[in-house]
């Protein structure tokens, strides 16, 4: 059997889902941005959602992600995205609600926001992509930077003395009585990314169910910052982030 | 015609109570002194129930204004209020909803500074709310009440402006405004726009896209400077518009006067009674009192001042306004300030002897 | 069992060559380019071995720029 027959003949496994535009993306080389992208725009069609979705972007390397996903958007000052999605889904109840931000973003500048938007139950889903380090400005320290490892803002390591403990936003929002469904996922391969798709839709299937607040963290890489091949990242995350920030669900009320 | 009910209530009440009857759908506000009733009041009045009007405490100004850059992002009608110390920390939200050209309306109910200051009341936040505050090209349309009656009459004023514009407009009123009570008419009740007219109206709101063929973006970023800077030229032509149709202001016994008084919000009831008393003396003095602050009736004061020996501008603070009306009149006759600060209103015995030593 | 027999179409333009796909590929079906680059000047992943592909799109999925569109047909 010939390439061309099975093209011609043959079943389409996968292709880009149609929701994530021909736009090319502006991301690194192997950054998993592209991936959740992906599975953002999977799970929103395949909810039937495309018309009624309303995401707001942070300011971080995903700042842009608004020109790949076809649904209408907000871009939100550093920060601030969960206070937009608040007020967004509780002046339109029946539309898909989510932000998608960064470590700087999310669990730094913006902790207020998203620690109050979690606990006031606002039934939106916050997208946490965790790659321990500040991309788009070039790879200084974040609060979830791990100890020991090298940016260049703690060019000798991150310290406790110097610089305090790595924040487990995650572990906070678990305890936090308004949340439904806390979990930490990552894309490094096949099954990995599944499990990710899978949780992206069931933050989503509670927000519209009115469920409450939802927070899905990919533990990600930073292959520019951490100044490792995309492969070498996915090594070093999995030796050394996941450990720290263990995968799998922290919290889900939910399916009671 | 059937008699209009009159109510006794207080300047930040009857913003509220506008708000519910002028067809807002959200409020996104945080407490603070002297300007708290506003959030009270639509606690209390529970327009959820009625109007469908989301009320949110928020976490901080900080996220209030953001809650409204997300809602006015959709088209929908939202607001806030705060006092000095919380609009200052709004201030980077207003650049934003300025950059991305949403209209929201904000309420300030001015207290003294500079830091966290007193809760008295004050007028020292001009040049924040007319000189930019944010950071970048932009303007505020700002609308300065000077009685219970116009709080009550500007909520509805400032949604209109901000749709007709896109661009956040601003009430900027003083604690004395914002805590003493006045008789008031109360707006007619003008229902929520439904989501079908919000997507008809707004065709730029991000709404979801309801079978719009392309997604709609908020978003002030734009990394090419050519065209960053023709969004900018954009804007700064709406802002020319602007300030063609939109300024407002009160003219007051200005006709035979030989001296003006230039002053806003409650600032302008302290000069009337001034003018009453320096009339007594003989002394012809009348009073030009900005509606709007930006736009700020720059040609108004000009012809106002051709026939005039001299001005005093009364404001609550160190002299801000008054670089605008030294500006409109080009130095072409005397322009003095009396204010006082802290907190403190002054009395109309002072106004006129400020306006006893500058006539002398 | 029918043997499945897979093809593998890359977008060669918006490959950025981050190599994750041949990584991925239980098959060892796909490479870079050793020599021959895009207009954005990324060696870019090609099928060298396309009679080995089963059409598990596991490259497809890995795929952090949605370049890979994968294709699959059971032999009769």
């Amino acid at each position: 059997m010939t390439r061309e027959e099975i093209i011609k003949t043959g079943d389409v496994v996968y292709r880009k889902p149609e929701l994530l535009n021909d736009t090319p993306m502006h991301y690194c080389p192997g950054c998993p941005h592209g991936v959740v992208h992906k599975l953002v725009a999977e799970v929103i069609d395949e909810m039937g959602m495309r018309d009624k979705t309303i995401a707001v972007s942070p300011v971080g390397c995903s700042v842009f992600a608004y020109r790949y996903i076809d649904v209408d958007w907000e871009e939100a000052a550093h920060g601030r995205a969960p206070a937009l999605a608040s007020a967004i889904k509780r002046l339109w109840p029946d539309r898909l609600v989510f932000t998608y931000q960064g470590d700087g973003d999310l669990a730094c500048i913006g902790t207020a926001e998203t620690i109050h938007a979690l606990n006031r139950s606002e039934n939106i889903t916050i997208i946490f992509i965790n790659n321990a380090i500040y991309g788009m400005t070039g790879g200084q320290m974040a609060p979830t930077t791990l100890l020991g490892q090298k940016t260049v803002t703690c060019p000798y390591g991150r310290e406790v003395a110097l610089h305090g403990y790595p924040l487990k936003i995650a572990d906070i929002a678990a305890i936090l009585p308004g949340t439904c469904y806390v979990t930490r996922q990552t894309v490094d391969t096949v099954p990995a990314i599944r499990k990710a798709k899978a949780a992206i839709r069931k933050a989503f299937d509670y927000s519209m169910q009115g469920k409450g607040s939802n927070l899905v963290e990919i533990v990600s890489t930073c292959n520019s910052g951490w100044k490792l091949s995309p492969e070498k990242s996915f090594e070093w995350m999995r030796e050394n982030m996941v450990p720290f920030y263990p995968l799998g669900d922290l919290k889900d009320t939910g399916k009671e | 015609m059937a008699e209009k009910e009159v109510s006794l209530i207080k300047g930040n009440e009857a913003i509220a109570l506008a708000a519910i009857r002028c067809g807002c759908d959200g409020y996104f506000g945080y407490p603070i002194t002297p300007q708290s009733e506003v959030l009270e009041t639509l606690a209390a009045q529970k327009p959820w129930e009625t109007t469908g009007m989301v009320v949110l405490q928020a976490e901080s100004e900080l996220a209030s204004i953001n809650m409204v850059y997300g809602g006015a992002g959709t088209g929908k009608r939202v607001m806030t209020s705060s006092s000095s110390p919380g609009i200052s920390l709004m201030q980077e939200g207003m650049s934003y909803l300025a950059g991305a050209e949403l209209p929201c309306v904000v309420f300030n109910c001015m207290r003294g500074g500079p830091g966290l200051g007193t809760i008295q009341p004050s007028q020292a936040d001009y040049f924040q709310t007319c000189k930019g505050g944010g950071h970048g090209d932009y303007r505020l349309i700002t609308l300065a009440p000077s009685s219970v009656q116009e709080m009550a009459d500007f909520v509805d004023l400032a949604f209109e402006l901000a749709f007709k514009y896109r661009n956040p407009a601003m009430i900027l009123a003083d604690g004395v405004i914002g805590q003493m009570m006045e008789k008031v008419v109360l707006p007619d009740f003008k229902p929520r726009r439904t989501e079908e007219q919000i997507i008809k109206e707004c065709p730029w709101a991000a709404t979801g896209r309801m079978g719009r063929k392309n997604p709609n973006v908020i978003t002030s970023l734009e990394l090419q400077s050519e065209v960053m800077e023709q969004n900018n030229l954009r804007i700064q032509e709406k802002y020319k518009k602007c300030e063609e149709n939109e300024v407002r202001y009160e003219e007051y016994k200005c006709e035979d006067a030989d001296y003006m008084i230039v002053a806003f919000g409650s600032a302008a009831r302290i000069a009337k009674k001034t003018i009453a008393l320096a009339r007594e003396q003989g002394i012809k003095v009348g009073l030009l009192r900005p509606i709007t602050l930006w736009p700020f009736p720059t040609k108004e004061i000009a012809k106002l001042a051709k026939n005039k020996k001299g001005i005093l501008v009364l404001e609550f603070n160190a002299g801000q306004m008054i670089e605008d009306v030294r500006l409109a009149v080009e130095c072409k006759l005397p322009v003095e300030h009396y204010g006082r600060l802290g907190g403190i209103v002054p009395d109309p015995d002072e106004v006129l002897d400020a306006l006893k030593k500058m006539i002398k | 069992m029918a043997k499945m027999h897979g093809a593998v179409v890359v977008d060669v333009e918006r490959c950025k060559g981050c190599n994750l796909c041949v990584a991925a590929c239980p098959q060892k079906v796909l490479e870079l380019t050793p020599k021959t680059v895009n207009t954005k000047g990324y060696h870019y992943s090609q099928p060298v071995k396309e009679e080995l592909c089963i059409g598990c799109a596991s490259c497809a999925i890995v795929c952090p720029d949605g370049c890979i569109t994968v294709y699959r047909k059971k032999e009769e």
